[in-house]
């Protein structure tokens, strides 16, 4: 499968890097985001697109996306799902959320290592890591599914339902 | 305030003194600019364009307004750090990283009330002279950034942004930046790093703060989101008006997040120091659960050093000195630095006799273990190994010694780092083993002194066999 950035993806990276007048390398980030976005995760290709299109060399972009745990370098599932682990949700069943959708899901989370934090269901719909503090923890369990947040989660198969 | 509706179930308690979060949870409010302004917003904007920029700093520095995401150092002070004969561009950021385990304020007023931290950014950015803005959101708020970049592109169509902002001659661009995952971003110079486009890590300091040398290395300001609304707060009723409210010294409202494990969580705006930390558990928040009984709390995010229930602390000098019992002490900046710990983010963590001290301890060093940037070998190396002793507690194949051990590491992080995070990852470690000891110590098990238990080490012993 070749690597193709699509013109509509382009056009809004373009605008997004203007966002940044006095450094290009200032959108990194954000150039980073759009990909991630677009694709599921960040190839050594997009890697490299992203430093021709900044003008940096690719171990300039490489070095973000291994710093910031925002960034994956391999395919999650359709569903992305971020548990919160931090104390407040801890003590509020953030670990027993995580049990129970991955015993849902079919997700085994046993080969899961700091540098590799993602585990994917076997049919691909679901994957599955911990996130640090999502900052409610007034609310907790709670945990972000790809882009929509969850808070006082305790029906887990009413919260995955949303998602088939 | 009178007169506002707030939805059923969600009103401020009648202890709660709302300003920033006025309109959180309001009836019928939503993030638009119409009813923004239909409320009477922007009509500080107006009022500080009619003012020059330095007499905006002075009425800030009347206030006293301190910063509210964590160190509490006044945001006036902050400002006058700007070299008087700067020829460079100003930047100004706003901090909406929000990262630190318990806080969770400036969620509710990204999502609900974006326009109220947009105009207390930009009567700020024409205080310091900030031509360009930030603000750099934590990633895990995709929602919130799409909700400010909408009210950034609202008050560009009514002009409270870009060019010759109400024909003041001022020009200003907001943009939002979005973080990834990164707790370090929340530290201003990793922020300031990060929005560079590079790993964020914290610079050093002093000789330079960002305030002279920040973004680009040209004079930045970065501020908290609740710091930043509550200058539009004191445009409008000047700052010794707004310093009326909250305690000397300790000026204003700010808002307190209570999670864990009490009746009812959640946030509470409050004058500074008008609430102690019994009332706002046993008043604010519905008590404790059903027959228990508390054993600590950590009062300013996690970072803050814990305070142990029975503790009693000895506060103030000479005629002034008096006891405080734990749920005597007044939420404020000083009094919580005078017991040993900090008014941090407004975090307020409560923990009840049903915890292990050993799990909740372990639980914290694996955030710090995992957000540690990697900078300082100290601070990389001794976070994780807190995290692999307190594992051993928490699975009850720790020695006594253990303790020690763990203890020491801590006191070899704190202080020997380049940014705050040393102490931020070092001071729960500590605090938990000054006040909790005995408690840790009982989680061990003294027939273990001098076994190899840690799975690594025996991996490594077998392969040097």
């Amino acid at each position: 499968m070749s690597f193709k950035v699509p013109k509509t993806l382009e056009k809004e990276i373009d605008e997004r890097v203007t966002h940044y007048p006095v450094s290009k390398r200032s959108a990194v980030m954000p150039v980073l985001h759009a990909l991630q976005h677009h694709f599921g995760y960040l190839s050594e290709e997009s890697i490299e697109w992203a430093a021709t299109k900044l003008e940096l060399e690719p171990i300039q972009v490489l070095e973000v996306v291994t710093f910031y745990p925002g960034f994956r370098q391999s395919a999650p599932g359709k569903y992305h799902i971020r548990v919160c682990r931090t104390l407040s949700c801890a003590m509020a069943g953030g670990y027993k959320l995580m049990e129970s959708l991955c015993e849902k899901t079919g997700i085994d989370r046993s080969g899961v290592t700091h540098h590799n934090p993602v585990a994917v269901s076997p049919d691909g719909k679901f994957s599955i890591e911990f996130a640090e503090c999502l900052a409610s923890c007034g609310t907790g369990p709670v945990c972000l599914v790809n882009d929509d947040f969850h808070e006082a989660v305790s029906d887990v198969d009413a919260l995955l339902n949303q998602y088939s | 305030m009178s007169g506002i509706q707030y939805q059923s179930g969600k009103e401020p308690h009648p202890r709660e003194h709302r300003v920033v979060f006025k309109n959180v949870d309001r009836e019928g409010w939503d993030p638009s600019i119409k009813t923004y302004m239909g409320d009477g917003g922007y009509a500080q904007l107006e009022k500080a364009f009619g003012m020059k920029p330095q007499e905006i700093t002075d009425e800030v520095k009347k206030g006293g307004l301190r910063g509210r995401g964590g160190a509490g150092f006044p945001a006036g002070v902050k400002w006058g750090f700007i070299p008087p004969n700067n020829e460079k561009p100003v930047y100004l950021i706003c901090n909406a990283d929000e990262s630190e385990p318990g806080t969770f304020k400036d969620r509710y007023i990204i999502h609900q009330d974006p326009h109220q931290i947009l105009e207390g950014m930009i009567i700020s950015c024409f205080a310091v002279g900030a031509n360009l803005a930030y603000i750099y959101i934590r990633e895990e708020f995709p929602e919130g950034a799409r909700i400010l970049e909408k009210a950034i592109e609202e008050a560009h169509a009514k002009g409270f942004l870009g060019k010759d902002i109400l024909g003041s001659g001022f020009d200003l661009e907001i943009y939002v930046h979005r973080g990834a995952g990164a707790y370090i971003c929340g530290e201003e110079t990793g922020l300031i790093e990060s929005l560079e486009g590079k790993r964020a890590y914290p610079r050093i300091k002093p000789p330079y703060f960002p305030a002279a040398i920040g973004l680009y290395l040209c004079p930045t300001i970065v501020n908290n989101v609740e710091t930043l609304c509550h200058v539009k707060h004191i445009i409008e009723v000047g700052g010794e008006e707004w310093a009326k409210t909250g305690t000397p010294n300790n000026t204003g409202t700010r808002i307190l997040c209570v999670s864990g494990d009490v009746r009812k969580p959640g946030y509470f705006e409050v004058e500074v120091g008008k609430v102690t930390l019994g009332e706002l558990i046993d008043d604010l928040c519905g008590g404790l659960k059903e027959g228990r009984k508390l054993k600590a709390v950590i009062p300013g995010g996690s970072s803050a050093k814990v305070l142990r229930a029975g503790e009693v602390f000895k506060v103030g000098k000479g005629e002034n000195e008096r006891e405080l019992s734990i749920e005597d002490i007044p939420m404020d900046f000083d009094t919580l630095a005078a017991c040993g710990s900090m008014a941090g983010s407004g975090g307020v963590i409560v923990i009840d006799d049903s915890r292990s001290i050993g799990w909740v301890l372990n639980n914290i060093n694996a955030f710090y273990a995992h957000e540690s940037c990697g900078q300082c070998t100290p601070c990389r190396e001794g976070t994780l190994w807190m995290k692999k002793i307190t594992d051993r507690v928490v699975a009850g194949n720790a020695s006594p010694s253990d303790i020690d051990t763990l203890d020491a590491v801590a006191r070899n992080i704190d202080g020997r780092t380049i940014c705050a995070f040393g102490e931020a990852c070092a001071w729960p470690t500590e605090s938990f083993i000054e006040k909790f000891r005995d408690e840790l110590i009982s989680d061990t098990d003294p027939e273990l002194e001098g076994a190899i238990v840690n799975p690594e080490s025996l991996v490594a012993a077998t392969a040097l066999k």
